[in-house]
């Protein structure tokens, strides 16, 4: 049955006619036109899909759009644009961390979410934290130094 | 070429290089092609085929090899931007439509460089413009070509009088063939190639703005999911159509033979549909046992290869002071895309276009074009990148299903395989068990080597005319291609290595003629093709890894019975200077301790160790050495590699920072291959089929470094290298939990049970000694 839902995402209100059981990631894609959330396995194995709630990292293809509510949504494209790049997406950028980039919001996200709630957290904290993130391209070198220099510039 | 010429070369390299580092431009894969060609006159004989000056002074360049995450696209637009001395901005990059690019066949085994960067294609296409385009001047400014100078795309001669590009040229036809004569730009020249430009897709990529072929939306599309069997062989009894009568947006069920997909106005109803449909499945046949899997591998008929075969090998074994003995097995790996695999196609009754991440964009319309029973120049077929594939993922079978359910619909349609579809049904990276014997004199050289290798096989890249290659043909009642005969017959003609079936340490001796890297004239080298019960095709270095894992861990043994230095021991059995080059700046890089393997006296909970293993990918493809150094923890079984040494020599390097990203992940990539990634079945299914049951290294995963040396001799050309460095990370770890603990390790990959198997084999065999 399609409902009127009410989004915000990346700063603006959307009001869209679904399903309520649809996966948050289908109306982020195919409602919103949003590119940032990908689907990758559809079961929150790798984080292709992943968006920030409440500070946290959320897997949207697992999520029902209708257990959103108010909660503002912010995908990759919602930190920061090509002109003007959040400062961690800016540290890929001078690092070049990544092949085919499909899995970076999973990294970049789940990174941010951690950093914003413990600034001071170690390497292994941080690597902790993307226990469930997977890059099959193993660009995992260039990430990390990613994150590390995007942490450290945070700290002073 | 004349001191004049070679200084005009040079000139236009004084010019200001920038680049853009947004790159929107060169993102879309919707451009014009060159003006007025017609898709069936993509000669790629002609210059006009391949490249086009428009008014507005951009160059637009044609290729057919195109860019999965790999670099590519950057790479080949800092090609044309140097050959035609224009800033890097100012090229733009079609890349795989057919309609508009040369057809290329596929973008794979290490080929686009060797293709498009040497003395062919798209070098030479750019090289023979920029020579038109000076004869175009010295007409014009009444002035000989030797007094011209070009700075981005401006032709100035003495005079000081000058002229564009586009005053030349813009939006006409150079109407020229490609000359096979016009001079590339010397290496020791470059300004824009060879230098570490950031790629081009960066940008967009980091801030989630680039479009993958999942983001592909066209008016009135509809979407599809597809409802593979439970198992392989699986046939279609019945399909309940009323099953899903109650899922709302249904659009149709669509049934041909055995494929079974559904069509529905979203993704959500797609997949609810997919999930709900009720198929009736005849059972497939039972699978071979996985336990014992390798042992029924070599017992099956078998069409046999001979690489090569001095026909002494067993009389030389006789007479050696020791012969050594041991099996190396391989299992079924994944590509495992971390997206699964989409495509969106739109078929209407006279035509049909399908946007795809496949590697093959002419060879997807030729198998589009005979599915739908369409002339194939009514399909094109346009590439968009998808999530990385490494080989022969999902790609290709989903934008066939997408052809078939949008003909099916006569509607566009977006096909999104879920994880079990890309895992359970795409073409695996072959098992493979190989077979090896070798003697040793009193003096420790090998006087013969003997190996023979068991591959299993089915289907491959569906090429122009095999869909049955790949699972959508085979559910349309397609035959898969089987392993082709052999005649195990001596092999004649110029000695290939095969895969690298053939160890770098063979002489290679043919009739005489002897093309092998190596020194060992008592050899052979025999394949057997086997049927294999699941979907094989190219991974990764395909065969390439599996043979060069059997082949360097086995040198490393036969050095170990020798009691000498892996380095000085594999250099006694090498001819080949530039896998000599790699071996020794590895070791150098590394520095190297020499010393024979394993370490003595050690003890401890966690044990310390290196390893090396070298390569000439394909003979003549590229060429690295990887000195591992691992950390084993003598309790778990657990293998931690802490540091890896490689050196590359792939020739004159396109772009220094894209092929250490390459060079990195091809490592890392490797390393989770040995430690973790292994296919899985039961005795009906594969049971390996998402992300809980098939092993990846996650990014929580403590990485070692790894550090780069790049070897690059003068006057060759450039090869492959995304392919060579992850080819000896296997055999390179496994060489160093050698070292550390005596251990060896035949079984890929290197689970923590099978290194603590390995273990107390060794423990109990030293306890014997």
């Amino acid at each position: 049955m399609r409902q009127k839902v009410t989004l915000n995402v990346n700063g603006q209100r959307h009001v869209v006619e679904v399903d309520p059981e649809t996966p948050l990631l289908f109306v982020l894609n195919d409602e919103l036109g949003l590119r940032g959330p990908r689907f990758g396995c559809g079961m929150a194995q790798c984080g292709a899909c992943t968006v920030i709630m409440r500070r946290q990292v959320v897997r949207s293809c697992v999520m029902p759009v209708s257990a959103v509510g108010q909660e503002e949504v912010t995908t990759l494209e919602g930190l920061g644009t090509p002109e003007n790049p959040h400062p961690i997406q800016q540290a890929f950028i001078d690092e070049g961390a990544a092949q085919c980039g499909f899995c970076l919001s999973g990294v970049i996200l789940t990174a941010k979410a951690v950093l914003d709630v413990k600034p001071d957290a170690s390497d292994q904290e941080i690597r902790d934290s993307l226990g469930g993130v997977l890059c099959r391209c193993f660009a995992h070198t260039r990430m990390l130094r990613a994150i590390r220099k995007y942490a450290e510039a945070k700290r002073t | 070429m004349t001191q004049s010429r070679r200084d005009f070369l040079k000139s236009c390299g004084a010019m200001i290089v920038t680049f853009s580092s947004v790159s929107g431009g060169l993102l879309s894969a919707q451009g014009q092609g060159p003006f007025g060609t017609h898709p069936s006159h993509i000669d790629p004989s002609k210059l006009d085929s391949w490249l086009a000056v428009g008014n507005d002074g951009v160059i637009t360049a044609y290729t057919g090899k195109c860019d999965f995450g790999q670099g590519i696209l950057t790479a080949q637009s800092q090609l044309v931007a140097e050959e035609l001395c224009v800033r890097l901005a100012r090229v733009k990059l079609i890349q795989c439509d057919t309609s508009i690019c040369p057809d290329q066949g596929t973008t794979s085994g290490s080929q686009s460089t060797p293709t498009n960067f040497n003395s062919e294609n798209l070098a030479l296409a750019a090289a023979t413009a920029r020579e038109a385009m000076l004869n175009l001047a010295a007409k014009k400014l009444g002035e000989p070509v030797e007094n011209l100078t070009v700075a981005d795309g401006v032709i100035t001669g003495a005079s000081g009088r000058h002229v564009r590009y586009e005053d030349l040229i813009g939006n006409k036809h150079f109407d020229l063939p490609l000359n096979a004569k016009a001079k590339r730009r010397f290496p020791a020249d470059w300004t824009v190639l060879g230098k570490p430009i950031p790629s081009l897709d960066r940008t967009a990529l980091m801030t989630g703005q680039f479009e993958f072929v999942h983001h592909v939306r066209v008016p009135g599309l509809l979407h599809g999911r597809v409802v593979r069997p439970p198992e392989i062989g699986a046939t279609v009894v019945q399909v309940d159509e009323q099953s899903v009568r109650n899922v709302r947006g249904l659009v149709k069920v669509v049934v041909r033979k055995d494929f079974v997909g559904v069509v529905a106005e979203t993704q959500h109803q797609a997949t609810l549909a997919a999930r709900q449909l009720a198929v009736h499945w005849s059972p497939g046949p039972e699978l071979p046992p996985q336990k014992d899997f390798f042992d029924n591998l070599q017992k099956q008929p078998a069409h046999d290869t001979l690489s090569v075969n001095s026909q002494d090998v067993d009389a030389r074994l006789a007479d050696a002071s020791k012969v050594i003995r041991a099996r190396y097995t391989y299992p079924y790996q994944m590509h495992g895309s971390v997206g699964a695999s989409c495509a969106v196609a739109d078929v209407k009754p006279e035509s049909a276009t399908v946007w795809s991440a496949t590697q093959s964009a002419y060879p997807t319309r030729s198998i589009v074009a005979k599915l739908l029973n369409m002339a194939i120049d009514k399909v094109r077929v346009i590439y968009v990148r998808g999530s990385g594939c490494y080989g022969l993922n999902g790609a290709d079978a989903v934008s066939f299903d997408a052809a078939i359910l949008s003909h099916a619909v006569g509607k566009p349609v977006r096909l999104q395989f879920s994880r079990q579809d890309e895992m359970m049904w795409e073409n695996l990276g072959s098992a493979c068990a190989v077979q090896l014997r070798a003697g040793l004199s009193h003096d420790g050289r090998i006087v013969a080597w003997d190996r023979e290798d068991w591959v299993a096989s089915l289907g491959n890249r569906p090429g122009y005319d095999q869909p049955g290659n790949v699972i959508t043909g085979m559910l349309l009642g397609y035959e898969p291609e089987l392993p082709k005969p052999g005649s195990a017959k001596p092999p004649t003609g110029k000695f290939r290595n095969q895969s690298n079936t053939v160890p770098s340490y063979f002489a290679g001796c043919i009739a005489g003629n002897c093309g092998g890297d190596g020194t060992i004239r008592s050899e052979r080298a025999l394949t057997h093709n086997v049927r294999s019960p699941f979907f094989t095709g190219p991974l990764r270095s395909p065969l390439r890894i599996q043979n060069t894992f059997a082949n360097e861990c086995f040198m490393d043994e036969l050095c170990a019975h020798a009691m000498a230095d892996p380095v000085a021991f594999r250099l006694l059995h090498l001819q080949n200077s530039r896998v000599i080059g790699v071996l020794n700046a590895a070791a150098q890089a590394a520095k190297w301790e020499a010393r024979p393997s394993p370490k003595t006296a050690v003890s401890g909970r966690t044990l310390s160790g290196r390893g090396i293993a070298c390569v000439a990918y394909e003979g003549n493809n590229g060429y690295s050495a990887l000195v591992a150094e691992v950390d084993v923890d003598m309790e778990t079984g657990t293998v931690q590699p802490r540091r890896f040494v490689v050196a590359l020599d792939c020739g004159p390097i396109s772009n220094p920072d894209g092929l250490r990203n390459q060079i990195e992940g091809g490592i890392l990539q490797g390393m989770s291959r040995a430690l973790v990634e292994e296919v899985t079945w039961n005795n009906k299914r594969m049971t390996s089929v998402d992300w809980e049951t098939y092993n990846s290294l996650h990014l929580d995963y403590e990485m070692p470094t790894v550090e780069m040396v790049f070897v690059t001799p003068p006057d060759v050309p450039a090869t492959g290298a995304g392919e060579t460095a992850i080819t000896v990370t296997p055999a390179a770890i496994g060489n160093a939990v050698f070292d550390a603990t005596g251990a060896r390790l035949r079984e890929l990959p290197f689970s923590p049970q099978r290194v603590k198997a390995a273990l107390v084999e060794s423990a109990e065999r030293a306890g014997k000694l």
